[in-house]
């Protein structure tokens, strides 16, 4: 990815309706549901999409996400936006 | 966060276990009549349903070995008083939720019920762009208006809608205005399934069938509509079986990846299973699903592929599409164990075009209990 519209600070991204992250211990993690699609989130994705409720700035995740695991924020906010951004892109997240 | 390696979603097919998805066949009732319905000829009466309490314990069996999508079905799911218990029985399950109805016998006031029961998604099947034709391919007037009224409805809550056009010969002229429909009514997701000839189409072949100049125009037609509304909505389409070259991984393999529960608790590895001669089916009423679903024989009858003939045995395609459909091997060569007639390999592939040739206008065979 090259040039890329960055995600406002302000942003407060949500999975929408009819988009589900949950954990299924026979598929071993976390699965996000949509319309005839299922993907695996690995550990990382799913600590990122419980904070996407809509509710919580992009800043404000990643703040957290930094604090939480002890980890440099530009590193954060890069690896944050790539998953929603692609996820966005597959209609499965509202920025 | 600390690790190098790159955080993720990837698309799960080959790294989830199976089964993935349940079809749950509330009832055999429905209002409508539709000629290609994929219910059974032999259609289970009403005193035979299971009640919603098994279908709470059957979804609570299926998320434990892994289940993650339902599919609240039927018939006419809307005709059972209980619906809204079930699609929060199957909420309660921790299943992702989808509704399937045909629109008639569902109210604003049950949408409104099963959205606050967290229903996550719907999905409405259009017979034409135009109302009398789509009412008398649907066996029931006024259908047209009430899917038109429920998927509004849907939207309007919030709900993501899948609008499914069911193609043949009487509308597969009108794709782009059955396309454009869709588009009005904000469906995020259409399915353009061309007629599969099982059960109900299967008696309707000839009246469904379309010519191969048709299906071809229908398959630039589609094409071109994909290209056209890229990123606006999801198109999802196949090519009609009789007019393929290679088969289709008819349910993604035989006991592989999704199982169906019919209303009094059979349990078939796909909704025309029960047309192959031999098979022993299991029920839920006896068995638990995990059971069934390693070790009924029916489920075990065409699992993998080694059982498969050549040209198969050695094909490269042979984990790709599983030889098709073994129900369609059945009913077209006799055998389901031979590799489907549709993959233009097979030594019966000429009996397919001889089908596919077959076109007569004559009144539909109306499914009816």
């Amino acid at each position: 990815m090259d040039a890329v519209v960055p995600i406002a600070d302000d942003a407060k991204p949500r999975l929408p309706r009819g988009v589900r992250l949950t954990h299924s211990e026979a598929q071993g993690g976390f699965v996000l549901l949509a319309p005839e699609r299922i993907f695996k989130a690995d550990a990382i994705a799913a600590e990122i999409l419980k904070r996407c409720t809509g509710e919580a700035t992009f800043a404000a995740i990643v703040d957290d996400l930094a604090t939480t695991f002890n980890a440099p924020r530009e590193r954060i906010s890069a690896d944050v936006s790539k998953l929603l951004l692609g996820l966005a892109e597959k209609k499965l997240l509202e920025l | 966060m600390t690790a190098e390696r790159p955080v993720g979603v990837t698309a799960s097919e080959t790294t989830l276990h199976a089964p993935l998805g349940l079809l749950a066949e509330l009832t055999h009732r429905c209002p409508l009549g539709c000629p290609y319905c994929s219910n059974p000829l032999a259609l289970e009466p009403r005193d035979d349903e299971l009640d919603a309490a098994t279908w709470s314990r059957v979804f609570q069996e299926a998320a434990a070995f892994g289940v993650l999508h339902v599919h609240l079905s039927g018939g006419e799911p809307g005709v059972r008083r209980d619906l809204v218990d079930i699609a929060a029985h199957a909420r309660e399950a921790g299943l992702y939720t989808n509704l399937i109805t045909s629109g008639v016998g569902i109210t604003t006031r049950t949408m409104r019920d099963l959205w606050e029961a967290g229903l996550d998604h719907v999905q409405v099947s259009i017979q034409d762009a135009d109302a009398v034709s789509a009412d008398r391919i649907a066996g029931y007037r006024g259908a047209f208006q009430r899917k038109h009224a429920l998927a509004v409805e849907a939207v309007r809550l919030g709900l993501p809608l899948t609008i499914n056009l069911v193609v043949h010969r009487a509308n597969i002229e009108r794709i782009g205005a059955m396309v454009d429909l869709a588009l009005g009514l904000k469906a995020s997701r259409i399915e353009i399934a061309h007629v599969q000839y099982y059960g109900w189409a299967l008696k309707n072949r000839a009246a469904l069938m379309p010519t191969a100049d048709q299906v071809s125009r229908a398959v630039a037609e589609v094409e071109e509509l994909r290209r056209k509304h890229h990123g606006r909505i999801v198109i999802d389409a196949v090519v009609p079986d009789y007019h393929a070259r290679f088969p289709k991984p008819c349910v993604g393999g035989w006991g592989r990846r999704s199982l169906n529960v019919t209303p009094s608790g059979r349990v078939l590895p796909c909704h025309a299973a029960e047309s192959i001669p031999g098979l022993e089916f299991w029920n839920v009423r006896e068995h638990s699903l995990a059971d069934i679903w390693t070790n009924s024989p029916a489920f075990n009858a065409f699992r993998g592929t080694d059982f498969l003939p050549e040209p198969c045995a050695t094909c490269e395609r042979r984990e790709l599409d599983f030889g098709g459909c073994r129900c369609q091997a059945f009913l077209v060569t006799g055998d389901a164990r031979a590799t489907d007639p549709v993959c233009h390999l097979s030594p019966h592939h000429a009996r397919i075009a001889e089908l596919a040739a077959v076109q007569e206008d004559k009144p539909y065979d109306y499914r009816r209990m």
